[in-house]
């Protein structure tokens, strides 16, 4: 019988098994952020075990509210800093150089596949895309992972999601996962890793692999994965040249890891995407979604586009494609959030930046930001922003605030009028 | 050290509710367990509760319905309810991070059938719902008025373990 991706990284991870079913891996990342480090840190100081497992594992950015907002996310930011200088983490980001996490770390090449990956932060899914096992955990499991490399799991169960046909024009990744978790529902991949396969998987970016990755949470799902090809060997090589006589020898390597072609699935949904349309969710879940023809027309305070779901630099490239030229509607505000340095960097050289300022848009640092209410775009009670983020619970860029999630292309034509607007339409 | 289990219940009759409403993100500027205290279930979607009504104030059991917790990864989560002397959850189902975070803190995150979820919702009629939890005998006995019901609940090895042990962390550094 073969082997899944996830069970293959099991097999070679497993430091223990203290009892049938528990699972105890050896992690290759702790990645960490200044919201659900901290608390970890003064519990290690506390029980006089501040130290790291391996200073060279562990990942570190400032990036939920960064520049800090006030003394209470300041002494979060000092927390982080200090540990991190304490311990001389090599990989630490502060400001000026950080960016939203789960953009930062990839583009730093820092994950592979293979890899066994954990974060304080549910989204850690996202660096599935590489063919990695990445679970997003509580503080607790955080400071394990710190202190002593290893988290504990229930294997999961593997559901394959196999996406045929061909997108069409102004079609993305955030409206292939938003219909795939309005199939799924909220719990329908709880305790299992999404394996996202299929010709229009391996057609896709790094970029558009990390949209669907990082949204296998909102399905409930342990993990996102996509299988490691050409594709993650591009995206790797300034990082791995090194390591390998070829790309060819690379890619040899980690394909051992792609599932077995006669592994055993604990279900399988195909989808053909060819008819798709762009997807919009309403009402205050995830799995709330319809096409954007059956949305088009509602009214938004807030335009927001970035974050770790969709503020790479594909995503600002959709969005300036629909913005050229255009401005804001005077009813509305529009925000950019570019997620990495890089990323704006990037965006700045290819003039995008420019499309977005001409359109009357505030274009902010990378940062998590208003995406779960912290700053830089918090909504007013009663007040509703078209956002290509990953959540749209109730209160959740600010209370009384609703959020309907869409691609930046979407995002971008929604603000333009002020209202949901297919991107197609104009 | 093992923790105190059962007593009064509050019954939250919903599915999905997210870790968002359970603490909502802009408390997360907390560092400490303990100031997050006021801020428990603040932004719950749930015709009629009260997140600062007496029932809550008074519980120490919650019982809720399918996919319990989820959303973000944060521990605040468990935590908000631990400050607030509420060390046990049973429903029907919950979301993996939130179940393991409350285990991890050396809490119970009980589920039961629907069957057994609807019956213990059924008892509110009679009163004020108690919880007695018997961890050794896997099962909870629920009372209120007159009324008894015994449910019998599967909890892992592991699972048990760390609420032996008081959380993941003292489990941990004991083995590895």
């Amino acid at each position: 019988m073969g082997k899944t991706l996830a069970e293959k990284i099991f097999a070679t991870h497993l430091r223990d098994e203290p009892f049938a079913g528990t699972k105890i891996l050896s992690l290759d990342r702790v990645l960490c952020h200044e919201i659900t480090t901290p608390v970890a840190i003064a519990d290690l100081v506390w029980r006089g075990k501040d130290r790291v497992f391996d200073k060279d594992k562990l990942k570190v950015v400032i990036d939920h509210v960064t520049p800090s907002k006030d003394s209470k996310t300041a002494t979060q930011a000092k927390i982080l800093r200090d540990w991190a200088r304490r311990h001389a983490i090599p990989d630490f980001f502060d400001v000026g150089h950080n960016g939203v996490c789960h953009a930062i770390f990839p583009e730093k090449g820092y994950i592979r596949p293979g890899y066994t990956v954990i974060m304080g932060d549910s989204h850690t899914c996202t660096h599935g895309a590489f063919g990695a096992f990445a679970a997003g955990v509580g503080t607790t499991d955080l400071e394990v992972g710190i202190l002593k490399g290893v988290c504990a799991f229930r294997e999961p169960a593997t559901l394959r999601v196999d996406l045929n046909g061909t997108l069409a024009d102004g079609v993305y990744a955030k409206d292939v996962i938003l219909y795939v978790i309005g199939q799924l529902g909220v719990n329908g991949a709880t305790d299992r890793v999404i394996e996202f396969r299929g010709p229009v998987v391996d057609r896709m970016s790094m970029e558009a692999r990390m949209t669907l990755c990082n949204m296998a949470i909102e399905a409930g799902g342990t993990s996102g994965v996509c299988m490691p090809d050409m594709t993650t060997v591009d995206y790797l090589w300034p990082f791995i040249k090194d390591e390998f006589a070829s790309k060819e020898a690379a890619l040899a390597e980690y394909r051992r890891w792609v599932s077995d072609d006669d592994a055993v699935y604990d279900k399988v949904l195909t989808i053909d995407v060819s008819e798709l349309e762009p997807m919009v969710t309403y009402d205050y879940k995830p799995d709330c979604v319809k096409p954007v023809s059956e949305m088009a027309g509602t009214p938004v305070d807030q335009i927001y586009i970035g974050t770790c779901t969709n503020g790479r630099i594909e995503d600002l490239r959709q969005a300036a494609a629909v913005l050229k030229g255009k401005k804001v509607a005077s009813t509305v505000r529009c925000i950019v959030s570019p997620a990495t340095p890089k990323i704006f960097s990037d965006a700045l050289a290819e003039g995008i930046i420019q499309i977005f300022m001409d359109a009357g848009i505030c274009v902010t640092n990378p940062t998590c930001g208003a995406c779960l209410g912290m700053s830089n775009g918090v909504l007013a009670e009663g007040e509703v922003c078209a956002a290509t983020s990953n959540r749209n619970f109730n209160g959740r860029m600010g209370k009384g605030g609703m959020v309907h999630l869409m691609s930046p292309a979407t995002a971008a034509a929604t603000a333009i009028t002020g209202k949901i607007t297919d991107a197609r339409s104009l | 050290m093992q923790k105190k289990f059962g007593g009064s219940a509050i019954f939250l009759d919903r599915s999905d509710i997210n870790t968002d409403e359970i603490i909502p993100a802009k408390y997360l500027t907390e560092v400490t367990k303990e100031a997050l205290t006021p801020y428990i279930l603040e932004d719950l979607k749930l015709d009629g509760f009260d997140p600062k009504g007496e029932q809550l104030k008074n519980a120490t059991v919650v019982v809720t319905r399918e996919n319990f917790g989820c959303g973000s990864s944060r521990e605040h989560a468990p935590w908000v309810f631990e400050v607030n002397d509420v060390h046990t959850v049973i429903a029907q189902s919950y979301a993996r991070i939130f179940r393991q975070n409350m285990f991890n803190c050396g809490m119970l995150a009980i589920e039961l059938p629907k069957a057994d979820i609807d019956r213990l919702m059924a008892l509110q009629r009679q009163g004020q719902v108690e919880i007695a939890v018997n961890l050794d005998a896997q099962q909870i006995v629920a009372r209120a008025g007159t009324e008894e019901i015994p449910f019998s609940f599967e909890i892992s090895q592991f699972d048990k373990a760390l609420v032996a042990a008081g959380g993941w962390v003292e489990f941990a550094d004991a083995r590895y």
